[in-house]
């Protein structure tokens, strides 16, 4: 058993040099996410419901593929930020929340991959 | 641990409700909300990728009544996320703290939201493309 204080403990190891990372990348990405999530709504509300043919001819766009790609991607790496600290937050068991942390980057990259490989395979006409 | 009998400070409990407190729990739950909502998205996309069959199938099920309710949900919590979330990107910014910007500002997220799911709504139906 240690008298020590928690404090005393973390005290003079120094920091950890990547408090700052986290908040930062999640505010650039949310900052990112304005315009597109933007851009994304629109075209949904104009092609959801349009015929197959009229979608693939939107994804066969440059700019569109490109845009998607980028949508995707910043999506997925500022919803597993955002839901990494509301794990932190609640799960209080420190296997628990490691592993829950590891599933849930596993799943962000594997549905971003998807995704990506998706709107790829229909920009390059496969 | 030693620090377990240390006096915590007055915790949520004894605070009388404020908006304040239902529009930070929102901003996560339509956060996580939305997490959900991007499997619909990744799944429109595969579809989208995998032919005209079983593009035809993903545009039944989203368009399905439960289909069109949870997308309804998504887009009301996509627009009050985006309002909340550059709210937050003022207070970053040291912005936005006196009470009275801050009721303002939380209501007009509220109305902003709530109108902006009206006239998608309102559009989908009227502009969007009908198979």
């Amino acid at each position: 058993m240690s008298f020590r204080t928690p404090l005393g403990r973390a005290r003079g190891l120094g920091s950890a040099k990547r408090g700052t990372g986290h908040w930062l990348a999640q505010r650039v990405t949310a900052v990112a996410l304005i315009p597109l999530s933007l851009w994304f709504v629109i075209s949904v509300m104009i092609y959801l419901r349009a015929d197959y043919g009229t979608v693939l001819n939107w994804m066969h766009s440059p700019v569109v593929a490109v845009l998607l790609v980028l949508l995707v991607a910043t999506l997925y790496y500022h919803a597993y930020l955002g839901l990494q600290t509301v794990i932190e937050d609640y799960v209080h068991d420190e296997w628990l929340k490691v592993s829950t942390l590891v599933l849930l980057k596993f799943i962000c990259i594997l549905l971003a991959a998807a995704g990506i490989f998706a709107v790829l395979r229909v920009a390059f006409g496969g | 641990m030693a620090s377990d009998n240390r006096p915590l400070s007055p915790h949520l409990g004894i605070y009388r409700w404020q908006i304040s407190m239902t529009m930070s729990i929102l901003h996560r739950l339509t956060g996580i909300w939305l997490s959900l909502g991007s499997l619909a998205l990744i799944y429109w996309l595969i579809a989208a990728a995998s032919g005209p069959d079983i593009y035809a199938v993903a545009q039944t099920l989203l368009g399905s009544w439960i289909g069109q309710v949870l997308m309804w949900t998504w887009a009301f919590s996509l627009f009050y996320h985006l309002c909340n979330g550059i709210r937050h990107l003022f207070w970053d910014a040291g912005r936005g703290f006196e009470i009275r910007t801050f009721y303002i500002t939380g209501y007009s997220v509220w109305i902003i939201s709530c109108a902006l799911t009206v006239v998608a709504i309102l559009f989908a139906y009227t502009h969007g493309s009908h198979p």
